[in-house]
């Protein structure tokens, strides 16, 4: 086994951009994607998720920069002849052609004659098999989109291209392709690139996530990794909900080990110094965010019994909603206006009603601190986010 | 009696259908009848008695096989050309951006719209004024002019409802700019290219108008017919008339049956 082999399937994207006049949908972008993973790129429309993947395939020339996989250099080719296939967004199956050969279209094209028993097995691997002679319009959306896979996976490609693949498809089939398509990437071991907005979808299926925003990559890592540690307002409300406070530094860390201690109205908060993505200076403002699961809920009559080093919040339940599976609450405090607290449904305390006095308390480690100086709303799907995320596409 | 009401009323959509193709079909069923007529005197408009002649010798009346084969040769030829420019035309206008594209949009249907003996009369000039020799050059290309606007519009609006996704993904499946355009981008115009070329085959054959002023000493079937209709109508043109409509109709049908065992294999 040379190493050769092994980066075969590496993606390496090099101060890559994409400007279409004046508009820049692709900021100068460096990506790399490991061989055999699957690697999501995650964003609202018009962040330059697509136009980046559309970058690798070949059916967009970059303004700049140069796209790798593995050791080859593959930015001057036209697409017919890199070795990486799409799936793509509502999937464009040839109509003419019935599913057979759709899905042999590849392997002829590469002059492969006895292409039976490849298409046979890929027909069996998507469980299509019986379907062989049908036409595309014939199959239901879910069907088509195992085509779509299964005439993109047949060529061996190095890297496997996913154009919002699930987006057509209703919430139930949607969950299941998601599974689908993991199983069939664990068992084919070939690089996924998958582009999608939907930040539950990334989170499920991918190793690494890449949050782009206004052309730009905001974060990249792991799914629990960015859920617990966002490094931007941007990410921590596109994936997920968060709670902000600003606060103010009060005792700076000696050590990066060590908590800082932090004043937000009358309220004292410890952030561990590792999570704090602000200036960790004495006086420098930061934004400290919570995830409303995190956070529990205790009436103000029973505010003794919260264990000590705790961060605690004082506030009034404004508003409740039952969901089954869990309660949320919207809770007013001098810090924060609304509060999203999200309290399993076990053991509820009944005096926790709209209206009653509690204390918000949580512990510190799960606390992350952002840099002050952005916008509380990037990344919400309420109109003043949107509006945000369009001053930075413009920016 | 109120059975058979009810049952006109069950049936009145098949009676109404019955009787609109009787109406289209009734000139077609006069044309086959009277190419079994033998005509006293010149003219073939009354029936006399049943005979095959005119079937056993098609090509009895003089001049009249040799315009028929001229007109068959323009008609292909005018087909040929007029769907070769015409679906490049319509591709250019729908997939790229250029100067003058708007203009040429509009101008294209200028032909369609203006009436035909005025556009006979100015390309006659326009021969004319060029030295150009009339006969069967001056018309294929009067015929090519007026068949491009009708290929044009049928294979845009088939293109225009094309998936360019559907060029990307072939070129994505390793299909070169000339696998691309034969293997995808042909066969799904193609519908729209036939109907244009089948458009342009029958106005070619059928035209007088232009073709009358631009021909010279050159004689098609349509001026043929024409000319003879001054002096006299021999039954063969019913035969030829009738053939047509048989062949036509055999395309038809075997288009059908095609058609449906296409289908019946999908299932």
């Amino acid at each position: 086994m040379t190493s050769a082999q092994e980066t075969g399937g590496d993606v390496r994207l090099t101060g890559i951009s994409k400007t279409y006049g004046s508009f820049t949908a692709v900021h100068p972008l460096d990506l790399t994607v490991p061989q055999g993973s699957f690697f999501a790129l995650l964003g609202a429309s018009g962040c330059g998720k697509t136009t980046t993947l559309r970058m690798i395939a070949g059916l967009e020339e970059p303004s700049s920069g140069t796209v790798h996989l593995g050791d080859q250099d593959v930015t001057a080719l036209p697409p017919y002849k890199r070795p990486v296939n799409t799936v793509f967004q509502s999937y464009a199956l040839f109509p003419h052609l019935d599913i057979f050969e759709n899905v042999a279209f590849g392997l002829r094209r590469r002059g492969i004659k006895s292409v039976k028993n490849q298409v046979g097995d890929m027909l069996d691997l998507v469980q299509l098999g019986e379907q062989a002679r049908k036409k595309p319009h014939q199959l239901s959306g879910g069907q088509q989109q195992r085509v779509a896979v299964a005439r993109a996976l047949i060529n061996h490609p190095k890297v496997l291209l996913l154009d919002e693949p699930l987006g057509a498809l209703d919430l139930k089939l949607r969950r299941q392709m998601q599974l689908e398509l993991k199983r069939i990437q664990t068992e084919v071991g070939i690089t996924f690139v998958h582009v999608t907005h939907d930040q539950e979808e990334a989170m499920t299926m991918a190793d690494t996530v890449a949050v782009m925003n206004g052309g730009r990559v905001e974060q990249l890592g792991a799914p629990a990794d960015l859920y617990e540690n966002p490094r931007t307002t941007f990410v921590a409300n596109f994936l997920g909900t968060s709670n902000f406070i600003e606060a103010e530094i009060q005792a700076g860390a000696a050590r990066s080990g060590d908590d800082l201690v932090l004043k937000a109205g009358d309220c004292k908060l410890t952030l561990p110094a590792a999570r704090c993505g602000g200036p960790a200076t004495t006086g420098g403002k930061v934004l400290v965010g919570v995830r409303p699961e995190k956070i529990s809920l205790t009436h103000a009559d029973d505010a003794g019994q919260i264990p000590e080093g705790r961060n605690r919040i004082t506030g009034r339940i404004a508003d409740s909603s039952f969901i089954g599976v869990s309660t949320q609450y919207v809770v007013h405090s001098p810090v924060c206006p609304s509060f999203e607290v999200y309290a399993q449904n076990v053991e509820r305390d009944t005096r926790l009603v709209p209206g009653a006095e509690v204390v918000l308390h949580w512990n510190p480690a799960h606390t992350f601190g952002l840099d002050a100086a952005q916008s509380l709303l990037a990344g919400t799907t309420g109109s003043a986010g949107v509006e945000k995320v369009e001053e930075d596409a413009s920016a | 009696m109120a059975a058979f009401f009810r049952w006109l009323r069950r049936n009145l959509v098949v009676i109404a259908g019955l009787f609109t193709l009787g109406y289209l079909l009734l000139p077609n069923v006069v044309v086959t009848v009277f190419s079994f007529n033998k005509p006293k005197g010149r003219f073939n408009y009354s029936w006399q008695e049943f005979s095959l002649d005119a079937w056993k010798d098609p090509c009895g009346v003089a001049d009249m096989c040799g315009s028929l084969s001229l007109s068959l040769q323009i008609a292909a030829w005018a087909t040929i050309g007029a769907t070769v420019l015409g679906t490049m035309i319509a591709f250019a206008l729908v997939r790229y951006r250029f100067r003058a594209r708007g203009a040429i949009n509009s101008l294209i249907f200028l032909p369609m719209a203006m009436p035909e003996v005025v556009m006979a009369a100015s390309l006659l000039t326009l021969f004319l004024n060029m030295g150009a020799q009339l006969g069967f050059w001056t018309v294929l290309i009067a015929h090519i002019m007026f068949c491009l606007s009708f290929v044009v519009t049928a294979v845009k609006a088939r293109v225009m409802s094309m998936d360019p996704r559907l060029e990307q993904a072939a070129q994505d499946l390793y299909a070169g700019p000339v696998q691309t355009f034969l293997r995808v981008t042909l066969p799904i115009a193609a519908p729209g290219i036939a109907a244009g070329a089948l458009l342009a085959f029958a106005l070619s054959f059928d035209d007088f108008i232009i073709t009358n002023f631009n021909a010279g000493s050159t004689v098609t079937f349509p001026m043929f017919v024409w000319g003879s209709a001054q002096r006299g109508t021999p039954v063969q043109i019913n035969v030829i008339g009738t053939a047509m409509f048989l062949v036509a109709v055999l395309l038809v049908l075997a288009g059908m049956l095609v058609g449906r065992r296409r289908n019946k294999q999908a299932k």
